[in-house]
């Protein structure tokens, strides 16, 4: 930990009672002379999982950026007139605009009076009934059923039909999550059991989105990493699923495969081809599949398609579709809303034994629903307005706008970093991120560990304080041991982004002078 | 109750009810209580702020959308936040705290806002809770609880040590029954945590300053991280009752206790004037913990990513209501929650003098608890259905009368006793509606079965 982490953990420190004793060391004397005795929760009696928990996303590097945009605004001169956070998928706080439709839909299901100002479109206003007129009380302030509310996984079910040219889906098979990423702990807390050799085993690809990582390490599971290709492209090869396979068998009981496609921080997408072979090993192999679908709409190479696994997976005949069991995740937070603050998600269930579906729901009721607005949001999302709506335009208009300021900055992005010697980037199939891989010279290497830092975190964080750019080291989604990389969002509007990726560049080229 | 909820959904049976009263959550949204105006003015005028043109809404509610949005990474309600809440709304809630408490401090850095404050207290409970240990690790519980905390302890695989409430002293807690628990958990289990739900749910209870001390001087003598679970805060009626906070009490009782208790308490927008369940914000506050630990608390609730947004926004209003002065303070305070005051003693008045049923004052909370005398014969039928006797009572009270309530079986009760839970947070109407049916009901259910 660096300095200006250990900073921070000071200020998070004080939760002692007694305002007068703030900064004192914690054991101190009471005012009758005695120690104070020793906590009941201490670092050696906390659970033992939680502290295996990081996730790199909003690590100590994330928490410097704080620290110095404090600085910045207390006057601190500084090489950088502000902190760039481009190390979260955050699209809205990178400037990109909502969706005027979905926006005006929420206002009116939080304040229903004004449905009947005439500002709104009649078809935001009968979304926005239909939504409120399945809630509880007329209110979206109501509990919904843990599952969520009825009507919007009937919506959630037609669109999955609809994007799945045609194959069927069960709405008793959806449930609304807050965010994707309740979905995706819930299935692995599902799915995690044994002790010993025969303690579950999960298999996610390297690179990953360390939300997997941390989730596995608090529910004591086994991590069964499988290497995505650099060389192709971050392909996924299933050699590469058998071998880890093989070797995991020795010491666990792999019973799950997490795949995310498009994929994050990698960007690729996966071929048709690829997707069946992923779903033939999971049915030989008799593993359960996830699959992280979030950034569905995020496609932009060309040559490259977004097919769902569940579409893949039935028209592969019933000798999968009635056996593999899948569940595939999605969520409000990407794609063309970027509305990640609602913390809105489904997830849908394929093939789970009934049994077990009612235990799911148990687990999901422990925390009551999901954001009802998320729900709103997700109704919306999959039932968006339709060619002849008074909104259609202006909806399609700004998806459209969107989605291809995304493909640009995709391309862009690609292209600036490769022209830097030393970085080297994969064309940015999907999703919302560049995964370049640096060289990082010897001496920095050696520097790094001097200060017990991972090479790429001590040239992300010297890039931190160098340019106000925060990005996140590759070493928080894993990586091939010796090579480094590091994940930066396309985010940022284009001319500020144009400034970002030269500032990488020329960074990059001053750090390898300095430690050449 | 999910096996009482299909039974609505048949349509066109001709029934003496029209529609079904819902009682059985703490949804005061769904029990008829309208969202506070000024709340979802400032919601709707941050999700489009277009709506900020103009003199459409009340400059109060624009300044505070305004600031509430100027909080956010790019003005956006639908951007992410820092890991434990909007650091404005989180200062401003800790300021709360120190008002609520009569001047004892509270620090930012010791709040986490929470999707709910279930969500926090699972979070806590993951730290504290070893699965893996021998023996188990075992958190003090009371009896009745409402489920959702024991379901949440029993999917991290601890144990649930139960201690009961004395009902025939209005459910307060006795020392001595928590020295029994916890002296027969000691064969079981590691006892590590004490869970107290003031003021109680399903039971309607606020607890002494005394007994909280005792409480407090329990936890510090056994050792046990309290976990004090006060979402009903702002619902206390009783004539003589005031809420009084855990981590006042504690603060009060001065040094080596305030100093060294390990206390967590949480608080939702869920309940109280707000009622907004659905928007999902809720807080834990750290009291006396480890810096290390604290240090893995914050990476725990990072994998969370943040609180919903909006809901950050209804916990900012909740713990910072129109003032006296501003526009919107006249229609802020005409809310009816002084109706809440008459129909807790209604109520409690009215199912006491049913033959049959007796219920303890209900001093705070949503509920009432009462406690209802089962003839033989009910027992006897239920148990031919494979029912439990309480929920037998409520699936009749459903079909026969249209009120769903839900079954004591589902909290925890003494061995023999049967109780129903009903959310008294109705409008006037509702409530007189949901005496007259459970009268005529209960009547003809006693009649029957006698």
């Amino acid at each position: 930990m660096n300095h200006g982490t250990s900073l921070l953990w000071k200020r998070r420190a004080l939760s002692s009672l007694s305002s007068t004793r703030r900064g004192l060391p914690k054991e101190k004397m009471s005012e009758n002379g005695m120690m104070s005795r020793p906590k009941v929760l201490t670092i050696d009696t906390i659970n033992p999982t939680v502290k295996k928990v990081e996730y790199a996303v909003r690590g100590p590097i994330v928490q410097r950026a704080v620290e110095l945009e404090r600085e910045l605004s207390e006057g601190m001169k500084k090489p950088f007139a502000e902190v760039i956070k481009a190390n979260i998928g955050d699209a809205h706080a990178m400037g990109q605009q909502p969706i005027t439709f979905f926006r005006q839909v929420l206002a009116l299901c939080s304040y229903p009076e004004l449905l009947s100002d005439s500002s709104f479109p009649e078809d935001a206003k009968s979304r926005a009934c239909r939504i409120l007129n399945s809630c509880g009380g007329n209110s979206m302030g109501a509990y919904s059923a843990s599952q969520g509310i009825d009507s919007v996984r009937q919506d959630v079910a037609r669109y999955i039909e609809r994007r799945d040219g045609g194959v069927p889906c069960d709405p008793d098979n959806i449930y609304l999550t807050t965010g994707a990423s309740d979905g995706i702990v819930t299935m692995l807390k599902l799915l995690v059991c044994g002790e010993g050799a025969t303690r579950t085993g999960v298999m996610i690809s390297i690179p990953q989105y360390p939300l997997y990582s941390a989730a596995l390490a608090e529910l004591g599971a086994v991590q069964i990493n499988y290497y995505l290709n650099e060389e192709k492209c971050w392909s996924l090869d299933i050699d590469e699923l058998q071998r880890a396979l093989n070797e995991a068998r020795l010491y666990c009981n792999p019973r799950a495969l997490c795949i995310i496609n498009p994929g994050n921080p990698t960007g690729q997408v996966q071929t048709r081809e690829c997707i069946e072979d992923v779903i033939r090993f999971a049915a030989k192999e008799r593993l359960f599949l996830m699959a992280d679908e979030v950034y569905q709409d995020n496609v932009y190479a060309e040559g490259c398609q977004f097919h769902s696994f569940k579409k893949v997976l039935f028209e592969m005949g019933p000798e999968y579709s009635e056996t593999v069991e899948l569940a595939s995740f999605h969520s409000t937070s990407k794609c063309y809303m970027g509305e990640c603050g609602f913390r809105g998600g489904y997830m849908e269930i394929i093939n789970m034994d009934d049994d077990v579906k009612a235990q799911l729901t148990k687990l999901l009721s422990v925390r009551l629903c999901s954001p009802v607005p998320g729900q709103a949001l997700m109704d919306l999302v999959v039932n968006p307005p339709q060619p002849g709506e008074p909104s259609y335009e202006r909806f399609i208009k700004e998806r459209t706008a969107t989605l291809s300021a995304l493909a640009e900055k995709a391309k862009l992005t690609e292209q600036v970093l490769n022209t830097v010697d030393g970085i080297s980037c994969n064309p940015v199939q999907g999703a919302m991120y560049s995964f370049p891989r640096i060289t990082i010279p010897e001496k920095a290497i050696q520097e790094a560990k001097k200060l017990g830092q991972q090479p790429d975190m001590f040239y992300c964080m010297k890039m931190l304080e160098e340019t106000g750019i925060c990005l996140v080291p590759g070493s928080g989604f894993g990586q091939k041991e010796g090579t480094y990389h590091f994940r930066m969002t396309i985010l940022p509007p284009t001319d500020k982004l144009k400034i970002l990726l030269n500032s990488v560049k020329e960074f990059h080229q001053r750090f390898t002078q300095q430690y050449s | 109750r999910d096996c009482l909820r299909p039974s609505i959904k048949v349509a066109g049976v001709k029934k003496s009810y029209r529609e079904v009263i819902d009682v059985s959550w703490g949804d005061p949204h769904r029990a008829g209580v309208k969202p506070l105006s000024f709340v979802r003015q400032v919601l709707a005028a941050c999700i489009y702020p277009q709506l900020m043109d103009g003199d459409k809404l009340m400059v109060d509610v624009k300044q505070r959308a305004q600031m509430l949005l100027r909080a956010c990474p790019g003005g956006s309600v639908g951007s992410y936040c820092a890991t434990a809440g909007v650091p404005e709304i989180v200062e401003r809630v800790s300021e709360y705290i120190t008002r609520r408490d009569g001047g004892v401090p509270s620090h930012p850095e010791n709040i986490y806002i929470s999707s709910g404050s279930q969500w926090a207290l699972t979070n806590i409970l993951k730290v504290l809770v070893n699965s893996e240990a021998s023996p188990r690790t075992g958190v003090l519980t009371p009896v009745p609880c409402h489920s959702t905390t024991i379901l949440s302890l029993m999917a991290l695989g601890a144990e649930v040590v139960p201690y009961y409430l004395r009902e025939e002293q209005g459910w307060a807690l006795d020392v001595e029954e928590l020295q029994r628990a916890w002296g027969s958990a000691k064969e079981v289990c590691n006892p590590v945590g004490l869970y107290v739900i003031n003021p109680g749910n399903p039971a309607g209870y606020v607890q002494s300053r005394k007994s909280m001390q005792e409480v407090i001087r329990f936890a510090a003598e056994k050792r046990l991280f309290l976990l004090a679970d006060e979402v009903y805060q702002d619902c206390v009626f009783g004539e003589e009752t005031e809420f009084v906070s855990y981590k006042r009490a504690l603060a009060e009782m001065g040094s080596p206790l305030s100093d060294t208790v390990e206390l967590a308490s949480f608080h939702t927008t869920s309940k109280g004037l707000m009622g907004e369940c659905g928007l999902r914000a809720g807080y834990v506050e750290l009291v006396n913990l480890d810096p290390a630990v604290m240090k893995h608390i914050y990476s725990l609730f990072s994998a969370d990513s943040c609180a919903p947004v909006l809901g950050q926004f209804a916990l900012d209003v909740m713990t910072n209501p129109p003032q006296p002065g501003d526009p919107s303070y006249p229609l802020y305070m005409k809310v009816d929650h002084f109706l809440f005051l008459i129909h807790r003693k209604a109520f409690t008045e009215f199912i006491n003098s049913l033959p049959g049923f007796s219920c303890q004052p209900v001093e705070g909370g949503a509920f009432a608890f009462p406690r209802v005398f089962l003839p033989p014969k009910a027992i006897e039928t239920a148990k031919e259905l494979g029912m439990k006797p309480d929920t037998f009572y409520c699936m009749r009270l459903l079909e026969e009368a249209g009120v769903l309530s839900s079954p004591g079986s589902e909290y925890g009760q003494q061995e023999g006793t049967y109780h129903i839970r009903f959310c008294i947070m109705t409008p006037s109407e509702i409530m007189e509606e949901i005496l007259r049916r459970l009268s005529t009901f209960h009547k003809r259910f006693m009649n029957e079965f006698s």
